[in-house]
Parts: structure tokens; C-alpha cells; sequence
């Protein structure tokens, strides 16, 4: 107890700062051909390195390990397999669903990738690595990744 | 001593402006990086090390050596290091990207600055510098106190505004002969400086420096990989550097000490006795008209008080005996992580004798200047040969 109101009286002596900042993070040409396609035609694309061939989900300019820039444009399958997931279980203010949901680190079917999204489904027993799972998408797409609205079990 | 001279051997920089919003952080970046590899020759692979340099609260990000250091340069698995030392961090890493080279740790190293600024906002990424209780209230950002020196060098001088108007004149025309300054004003008149709005009294809005996006990639070697790459590269002769402290405006604020002590200490290292007349050209860091008038006293090319009187004489003119800011300097073109290192691109630039519409005569030696928060200024010399002068 005595601690406790020791606390409240140092809580007092906290000089409290607020600084606001409108940020505008610019897209660019990748983020900006995935998102349109995922919204207008329901296809996940990514894009192949000319050196080692390997297909990024989500696309990138620059294959990291080649130093490559990437301008072949290629669709992956809108299925794909669980490489790993967890259970959120806690609500935030920045969360995009209601908990329980799960993330899932998906690899999409041509991809060589892996890509992180929201599962629909939220007993961590229905759940396993290895699992498939298909994207659906939001019927009013806004130009968001949340364009995909989550992974279904299939 | 160094163990090895290091040489600039090859220069990126995009075409700053003041929105880039056809491309994001890394692929802004890349096209610097990609510029200075092809300026080269060089394989990607080939890079030893990567020195990327930004100030992280101005775009609302962290970690930006990771991402940035692999999607936009060739780092991975590499040894990446990020600096971030606000106005200077240009001139940070490109003195380190020299100690780096010169000490025999690393062949090459790639040195990248950059800055995105209309993503979000310099002055309240710089107000995260000041004491929260004392200085944020009342003095934070970087204009306030910028327009202070130049009202306390002002009032200690007699300095008037037309004189610091001159400087815009000069930098923003001659930014007009440079493909990668953002504000080019060929035409531009005393009276469109002296008429143009009133920030923070004295500066007026052509007396401040803009906000900037762009990226800046140097490539530095040592003797045996130079000699490989080019027949012209620009030569480190010494780097000298001064950082500061104050508190508030609690110290002097209209001569520059740290642009004194580094100069002076640069000058004797390489025997410089007269800069005016031993330098062919300086790439200075002016955040505003009048600090260029006030620096070009601190730097030694003019006694105290006398910047006005140096611009008048015409001495830092293009055509004068110790051009100032041919790029058209930091007045033209702001990218603040970049900024600095721009200075000293440019003057390897100059020395390289590559300038196209911006190349001053027969550049045999060059300075470089970076200037930032709690006053520091970090300098460097670049010539035909590492050697020093005398
Ligand atoms: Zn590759």
C-alpha cells in the first residue's frame, strides 16, 4: 500500500508530452500494381527475379539477395499453404478484427515467398502447420492489403 | 595517420524535388545507389560495406538500416551501419565511410544518404532534440533558432538583409546549372528575395532552405581498388570534425566555434594558409542566407564581420576566387540526411572536373562542409592527390 501511494505521488511529477504527426507514406509502383489487382481482379501477383528466378509475394523492386531489379510481373494461386500462425488473443486499438483471430505466415502456391495475413479461425486446435488455406477478398475493396480480407481453411 | 588513402570513385544522387510520389523509400534510394554503382563499374557483390544515414522521426520509421539497407543497396549479409546525426548526418557518414577506408577495415564502402521529408515532418522529428521541459515550449524546430543568429549576427555586425538576400541570388542561380538541384531559380532578383514572405523575422521564406526528397550514394576505395575503377577519382586529403553542446541559446550564436576549431585544425593538417587562395571551390552547409555570410567568417575566408563585405567583393561568386556553393548549395536543395553528404559529392565533383554548367576551372582542391543540431560542423578536403598542400 505505502508503495503503491509512493507511486501515485511520482506518477504526479511525469511531465507529459504529445506530438502529432500526420505521416503520408508513399506507396510506390509495387505496392500500388498488387493492391489494384488484388481489389479490381481478385489476383495475388508478385514479381520474379531475373537472376536467381525466384518469385516475391509480396513484390518488391529489388531481389535482396541478387541485388536484381525485378519488372516481370507474375501471378501466384490465391491458395497456399500454413508455414507457421498464431492465436491473437488481446484486443488493441490497431488491430484489424475482433479477437480471437489468427496471423498465419502463408507461402502462396508460386511463390517462393512467404506472406503474412489474418486466418479466420481462431482455435489454435483447428489449426496446423502445413495446413491449405485460400484468400478471400473483400467484396468493396479499398486499396488496402486488407483488400484480402483473411485466409479461409480449405 | 591513415593507412590507406581513400578516393571518391563514384557518385550517385537522384533528381531532388519536393514530393517524390512516384516511388517509395527504397526505390528512391536504389536509384541513387544504382547511379553511383554504374558511375563504377562495379558488381553489386563487390561491395564491402554499406553506411546508410537518414533521421528516422522524420519519416516515422525505424530500423530503416535493414530495410533500406538491403531493398535499396546491395547489404545483405553484409556489414550495414546506420548514422543519424541530423544535419550532419551526411557529412557523418561520409567521414566515416573515410575512417572506414582509410583505417584498412574495409577495400570500398558504399556511403548513402537520404531523406524523404513531405512523408511527414523535419520540424517535429527535430523538436524530439530538445530538453521536454525547458526548450520544446518556446524554442524547439530548427527555424527559431536559426532565425536568432541571424538576428544576434545581424545587430554584432551590421549585416543587412539584402546582403544575406545576395546569398539566395547566387545559390539559387547557380542551382540553375545543376540537373539535381531541387529549386532552380535562374532568374531570380533581390527584390523577389526581399519581398518574399516573412517566416520568423529576419528570415524571410527565400532566406530559408526548402524540404527536400532525394538520395545521395558515394562509393570511396583505397589506392589498390582506385586504381582499378578510375583514372579520375577525387582524393581524400583529411576530414576534421567539431561537435558542440548548448542549452537553449545559451552560447554564442553568431559566429559558428565548431566551423573555427575544424577549419583551423584542417587548415594547419594540410598546410592551408590562405583558404581563400589555397581552396578552388567550397560546397558549404547554409541552412539560411544569412548563415552562409556568418559560416564563410567561421570557415576563415574572411575576417569577422566580413561576409557581407566577401559576397559584395564577389570572391564566392562563380566566378570569383573561391566560388561558394556552385551546386547551388543547401538554400537550393535539402535532403537533409543526404545534405551534407551532397557537399562533399559536389566537391569531389569539382575535383573530378565533372560539373558540367556547375564546374568551376581547374579544381584542384575542394571542401565540403556539413553543419547541424547543437552546432557541429564536420569538414572535409578533397584534391587530385591525398597530399596535403604544403
Ligand atoms: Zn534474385
Amino acid at each position: 500500500m505505502e508503495g503503491e501511494k509512493m507511486n501515485e505521488e511520482l506518477e504526479k511529477k511525469v511531465f507529459r508530452g504529445r506530438i502529432k504527426v500526420p505521416y503520408k507514406h508513399t506507396a510506390g509502383a509495387y505496392v500500388e500494381k498488387f493492391i489494384t489487382e488484388i481489389g479490381k481482379n481478385n489476383k495475388i501477383m508478385g514479381v520474379r527475379c531475373p537472376k536467381c528466378s525466384k518469385v516475391f509475394v509480396p513484390p518488391k523492386m529489388i531481389c535482396f539477395k541478387c541485388f536484381e531489379k525485378m519488372e516481370e510481373w507474375v501471378e501466384v494461386g490465391n491458395q497456399g499453404v500454413i508455414k507457421g500462425f498464431t492465436v491473437i488473443s488481446h484486443s488493441t486499438p490497431v488491430l484489424p478484427l475482433k479477437p480471437p483471430f489468427a496471423y498465419g505466415i502463408i507461402t502462396l502456391d508460386g511463390a517462393d515467398t512467404d506472406f503474412v495475413h489474418i486466418i479466420n479461425e481462431s482455435d489454435p486446435k483447428k489449426l496446423k502447420v502445413g495446413m491449405r488455406v485460400e484468400a478471400v477478398f473483400k467484396e468493396k475493396p479499398r486499396k488496402r492489403i486488407l483488400d484480402i480480407e483473411y485466409f479461409k481453411l480449405i | 595517420m591513415p593507412k590507406h588513402n581513400v578516393a571518391v570513385v563514384g557518385i550517385g544522387q537522384t533528381k531532388f524535388r519536393s514530393k517524390r510520389r512516384d516511388v517509395n523509400i527504397p526505390e528512391m534510394i536504389y536509384e541513387a545507389v544504382k547511379m553511383a554503382l554504374d558511375d563504377a563499374q562495379m558488381e553489386p557483390k563487390d561491395v564491402d560495406a554499406i553506411l546508410i544515414g537518414n533521421m528516422d522521426h522524420f519519416e516515422g520509421i525505424n530500423f530503416s538500416e535493414m530495410w533500406c539497407g538491403i531493398d535499396a543497396a546491395p547489404g545483405y549479409l553484409k556489414p550495414v551501419v546506420k548514422i543519424a546525426t541530423g544535419g550532419t548526418t551526411g557529412s557523418s557518414l561520409g567521414i566515416c565511410g573515410y575512417y572506414n577506408v582509410a583505417s584498412g577495415i574495409y577495400k570500398n564502402i558504399l556511403v548513402v544518404g537520404w531523406e524523404k521529408l513531405n512523408e511527414g515532418g523535419a520540424t517535429t522529428g527535430i523538436i524530439t532534440a530538445f530538453d521536454p521541459v525547458w526548450e520544446r515550449p518556446s524554442l524547439a524546430g530548427a527555424l527559431g533558432p536559426l532565425a536568432l543568429m541571424a538576428n544576434i549576427y545581424a545587430a554584432r555586425y551590421g549585416i543587412t538583409s539584402e546582403q544575406a538576400a545576395k546569398v539566395t541570388v547566387k545559390n539559387r542561380s547557380n542551382a540553375a546549372n545543376n540537373p539535381f538541384a531541387h529549386i532552380q531559380m535562374p532568374d531570380i532578383t533581390l527584390e523577389d528575395v526581399m519581398n518574399s514572405q516573412m517566416i520568423s523575422y529576419p528570415l524571410r521564406l527565400h532566406d530559408c532552405c526548402p524540404q527536400s526528397e532525394g538520395a545521395c550514394a558515394v562509393i570511396y576505395a583505397n589506392e589498390e581498388e582506385t586504381k582499378k575503377i578510375t583514372d579520375n577519382p577525387a582524393w581524400f586529403k583529411g576530414v576534421s570534425t567539431a561537435h558542440y553542446y548548448t542549452f537553449g541559446c545559451d552560447d554564442l550564436m553568431f559566429d559558428l566555434p565548431t566551423a573555427a576549431i575544424a577549419s583551423k585544425k584542417i587548415y594547419k593538417k594540410l598546410g592551408i594558409k590562405d583558404p581563400v587562395k589555397d581552396l578552388d571551390v567550397a560546397e558549404i552547409y547554409e541552412p539560411t542566407s544569412w548563415s552562409e555570410l556568418s559560416w564563410t567568417e567561421s570557415l576563415g575566408f574572411c575576417g569577422k564581420g566580413e561576409g557581407g563585405k566577401l559576397l559584395d567583393e564577389g570572391i564566392t561568386q562563380m566566378t570569383g576566387e573561391l566560388p561558394v556553393n556552385p551546386s547551388g548549395g543547401v538554400l537550393s536543395t535539402n535532403p537533409i540526411g543526404a545534405t551534407a553528404l551532397v557537399r562533399f559529392a559536389e566537391a569531389a565533383i569539382q575535383v573530378m572536373g565533372r560539373g558540367g554548367k556547375r564546374q568551376i576551372p581547374d579544381v584542384e582542391t575542394a571542401m565540403g562542409m556539413g553543419f547541424g543540431g547543437s552546432l557541429w560542423t564536420e569538414l572535409a578536403i578533397l584534391g587530385k592527390d591525398p597530399k596535403p598542400l604544403r
